[in-house]
């Protein structure tokens, strides 16, 4: 047993799982707020990779300009979902709304190929390139790097969460709208700063993986990851996004290393239903209970 | 309430056709069915046999999903089952036609039935999910066991009936649609007696269903089991019909596909799969003849996929939001019209 | 606890017998050591205050809930633990407090259903349709058109979905789908929640009539006190998950321990022990 290789193993894995926790942490915050499942999270991931690539390579601005403005570009874009296809749909049952998000990964599946074609692209380069060594282990730097960015952004959010009131209010809203509204939390802005605000994070998640892997109009397939990831730890869990992430990281790196290439989703697959059997709401998800 | 549609017996109310006009309808639809073959090109042809297909594998899931309330998106697995089963059956085994669709069949059924047995504990959403990894699965199956051919898949050769080789469109017409028929009709009857019924209270309100004596899991594997053995038999017509079936002629957007059918079709009815899969299906081949006729249309065949890719999104995302009840609703309203026609004012 | 047991003790054997129940969720004990018997064509009532436990209850004997400890038995046979859907086929019929219709169906569809434990196609004669099933289905329809829907008045809107119907119609619905089930003993939620003066004779009428001319026993659950003590032979009183009184609808009105429940007594003490008495941990409050 090569230990040392093992370890080297896990460090990729757990850094990739931060990349998942990210993309899990944008699906978390719209399901808190919104209850909806939202299956384009790996498409609206790919648009925020994207329109980084315009801004930086197209147009040639600096990376200062160009990140914020893929994110904020993104946000925006989450505002439009949820104010023409995810608003309209309040109070129809979950199936509809999660068939819309169906519909969008596909809309926007076919937009990014009309203006971008379906080709592959390298995104500029901006983080460091200098390989990163935990002790004899070798970790590529993007993906630390990228890992770094994802741990700090869950904290800031889950500190956000512990010390904001309007976490509570952001339950409320999800829970039971029209009682949130009658006391006076103002429900169309919430729903719309959650998906604004879930774009802006998919939008660091697809500019992170792009640089990693490049982008094409397939990375949408990431987000069949984060579905495994999110049942884990929970829909609503930033807690169980994290960890989920991080354990659905190191599964797929041992199938992929151990068993083969052709394992790696197959292995999360069977995580998926092992959880559903057992342990449905996930890790640290809150149990809905069926009232008789 | 029809006009002049006065009933003298039970039997008679229950009846799927009931009046004279749809009689005659019927009749008329009939009639087109059978001459059509005869007038079509090869192209309309393979379009009809493309679409009847469609329609079976939709009815089926709409037994699943439209009536029992349980949302699957591993419709096209279920067909890969019943497509490789014929597959292998009929290079391997060599056994007749018919046999082979009934095994194929009875493979996806057995499909089915694997993923239907958590469906007691796991619901809605989570189920749906669960059906994506079961599909994630059957792919990885299908690519990876030597039996199934492998990632090259299997070529299939023609299906035979009674000595004829059926090789071209117009021969699988006289299968396919038959057996779409008897398919959809399997479906008006299952519907107008208590399993049928049954399913509908698991949709409605499953606590209702158990004080009334349904018993919850038996039922919904009876419609996992009824619906893939719909997908099964519309895989083994699929592999007669494009005569190759590899690992990636069912994906998961097929399934999507299948659901998109079914609520622009509209679900719990038995026209919405007819209507959505006819709809979905012609939409692509519509927008291609559309690109065709217009001036500038050769540069803009490279824009046909993701145009398509778009326009799919947009329909179910439109129907969704506008038309939640699907293209069976907007055929009722139209129906609801001419009954009055004579008297509106 | 006061009882004034049934007046005939010589009477047929019980129907239904509620055997030392206690349903406990962690450590709130809904039902407490409950026990009364259901004589067979007698219309029976449990009344109590809100929380009391009532549809804890009935969750039990439709077999929703399994009991902790106690016994529930119908026909002399113990179903404590039978799973929910083998009841129906036994006899017991159940309406739901909230009315529980299978709103994608019409008025007959439902009603329909309702037969489904006792009929007996099985998938490939309904796929077939011709032959068992359509036979059975037109019989069924027969039956119900000719027994339930003439009974409850409700021909007009056989074909009506459910989700047009007015409250009062829909519950008149409900009872013709629990009077399909051909029970023996029929558990109605709450009858007339919700119903005016007028709807609510007319369901008093009708729950009369399902006793003398279906011989159907009735045990309800029911909050309007006229209702209660005009019908009931019978009358069981719960209150914090025990039964603190039963007998005839007379001797039950006069109870100082009913009385005291639904008044209480001024006596914050006797509060308090009354509520240490149904739970077991501090922390419930």
């Amino acid at each position: 047993m090569d230990w040392a290789y093992l370890f080297e193993i896990s460090l990729t894995g757990l850094a990739s799982g931060g990349l998942y926790a990210l993309a899990a942490l944008a699906f978390v915050m719209v399901y808190k707020a919104t209850r909806v499942v939202n299956i384009a999270i790996g498409e609206m991931l790919m648009v925020g990779a994207y329109l980084f690539f315009t801004f930086s390579a197209t147009f040639a601005f600096p990376l200062w300009i160009a990140i914020p403005a893929a994110v904020l570009g993104t946000g925006l874009l989450g505002a439009v979902i949820e104010r023409t296809m995810i608003r309209p749909l309040l109070g129809e049952p979950p199936i509809s709304v999660f068939m819309v998000t169906v519909g969008l990964a596909s809309v926007l599946v076919g937009l990014v190929e009309m203006i971008w074609t379906a080709d592959q692209r390298r995104l500029p380069e901006f983080m460091p390139n200098t390989p990163v060594m935990v002790g004899e282990a070798f970790l590529a730097p993007k993906v630390f790097y990228g890992a770094l960015i994802a741990v700090v952004l869950i904290a800031a959010v889950l500190l956000v969460f512990r010390f904001w009131r309007g976490g509570v209010a952001l339950r409320a809203t999800a829970a039971d709208p029209a009682a949130a509204y009658s006391m006076g939390i103002n429900v169309p802005r919430v729903f719309s700063l959650a998906w604004v605000v879930s774009a802006m994070i998919a939008a660091v998640s697809g500019i992170i993986v792009g640089s990693i892997g490049g982008i094409s109009s397939s990375m949408g397939v990431f987000g069949l990851s984060v579905l495994v990831v999110v049942i884990v730890g929970g829909l609503d869990s930033v807690l169980g996004a994290l960890v989920g992430g991080l354990f659905i990281g190191l599964v797929e790196a041992m199938a992929s290393t151990y068993l083969g290439g052709e394992y790696k989703l197959l292995a999360t697959f069977i995580v998926l239903v092992l959880v559903l059997m057992i342990r449905p709401y996930g890790l640290f998800g809150t149990h809905e209970i069926e009232r008789l | 309430m029809r006009i002049g549609t006065l009933k003298e017996s039970y039997i008679a109310d229950a009846a799927l056709f009931d009046s004279r006009t749809q009689k005659v309808w019927l009749a008329m639809g009939a009639a087109l069915l059978l001459l059509f073959p005869f007038m079509a090109s090869d192209y309309w042809l393979y379009l009809a046999c493309l679409v009847s297909i469609n329609v079976a594998s939709a009815s089926g899931l709409n037994i699943l999903t439209g009536y029992t309330g349980l949302v699957s998106l591993g419709q096209a697995a279920f067909m890969g089952l019943g497509a490789y089963t014929v597959a292998v059956l009929e290079i391997r085994v060599g056994s007749p036609f018919l046999l082979n669709l009934l095994a194929g069949g009875f493979v996806a059924m057995l499909g089915g039935l694997i993923v239907g047995i958590p469906s007691l504990r796991v619901k809605g959403l989570y189920l749906a999910i669960a059906t994506i990894a079961a599909s994630f699965i059957a792919h990885f199956l299908f690519a990876n066991t030597a039996f199934t051919g492998g990632t090259g898949g299997l070529t299939v050769p023609p299906a035979q009936l009674f000595g004829t080789l059926l090789d071209t469109s117009f021969r699988l017409y006289w299968v396919i649609v038959p057996a779409t028929v008897l398919m959809l009709l399997g479906a008006s009857n299952l519907f107008r007696t208590r399993v049928g019924r049954a399913f509908i209270a698991i949709r409605d309100r499953d606590i209702s269903a158990e004080v009334l004596g349904i018993p919850l899991l038996r039922y919904k594997l009876l419609s996992f089991g009824l619906s893939s053995f719909y997908a099964g038999v519309a895989g083994g017509l699929w592999a007669y019909f494009f005569r190759v079936v590899t690992p990636e002629s069912f994906p998961l957007s097929m399934s999507i596909f299948f659901l998109a059918a079914i609520i622009v079709g509209g679900m719990g009815t038995i026209l919405g799969p007819i209507l959505g899969a006819v709809f979905m299906t012609m939409v692509p081949e519509l927008l291609k003849l559309a690109v065709d006729l217009l001036p500038g249309g050769s540069e803009l065949t490279v824009f046909l996929s993701p145009v398509r890719t778009v326009l799919f999104g947009l329909l179910i995302i439109g129907f969704l939001v506008f038309e939640p009840h699907g293209l069976a609703e907007v055929w009722r309203r139209i129906r609801r019209f001419f009954h009055l026609w004579p008297f509106r004012n | 606890m006061v009882t004034h047991p049934q007046s005939s003790p010589t009477a047929a054997p019980p129907l239904l017998q509620v055997d030392g129940v206690t349903l406990s969720f962690g450590g709130v004990h809904a039902l407490s050591g409950v026990g009364f018997d259901v004589a067979p064509g007698s219309i029976t009532a449990v009344i109590g205050p809100n929380g009391a436990g009532k549809t804890s209850l009935f969750n039990t004997i439709s077999g929703f809930y399994r009991p902790t400890s106690g016994h529930v038995r119908f026909k002399g046979q113990d179903i404590t633990r039978l799973p929910t859907p083998q009841r129906a086929k036994l006899g017991l019929g159940r309406s739901f407090q909230n009315i529980a219709l299978f709103r994608g169906m019409t008025v007959l569809d439902n009603i329909k259903l309702g037969r489904h434990a006792h009929l007996k196609s099985n998938v490939l004669d309904a796929l077939f349709y011709l032959g068992r099933a359509r036979r059975e289905e037109a019989a069924l329809r027969a039956d119900i058109e000719e027994r339930i829907i003439d009974f409850l008045e409700i021909d007009h809107i056989r074909h009506a979905p459910v989700s047009a119907l007015p409250y009062g119609l829909q519950k008149r619905v409900e009872m013709a789908r629990a009077l399909a089930m051909q029970p023996e003993i029929l558990l109605l939620d709450e009858p007339v929640a919700g119903m005016n003066r007028e709807e609510t004779e007319d369901m008093a009428r009708f729950i009369l009539d399902v006793r003398e001319e279906w011989g159907i026993t009735v045990l309800m659950v029911e909050h309007d006190m006229g209702m209660v003590m005009d019908l009931s032979d019978h009358v069981i009183v719960l209150n914090f998950g025990q039964v603190i009184a039963q007998g005839t609808p007379a001797a039950v009105q006069g109870d100082p321990e009913v009385i005291r429940a639904y008044l209480g007594s001024g006596d914050v003490g006797d509060l308090r022990r009354k509520l240490h008495a149904s739970t077991t941990t501090q922390g419930v409050l």
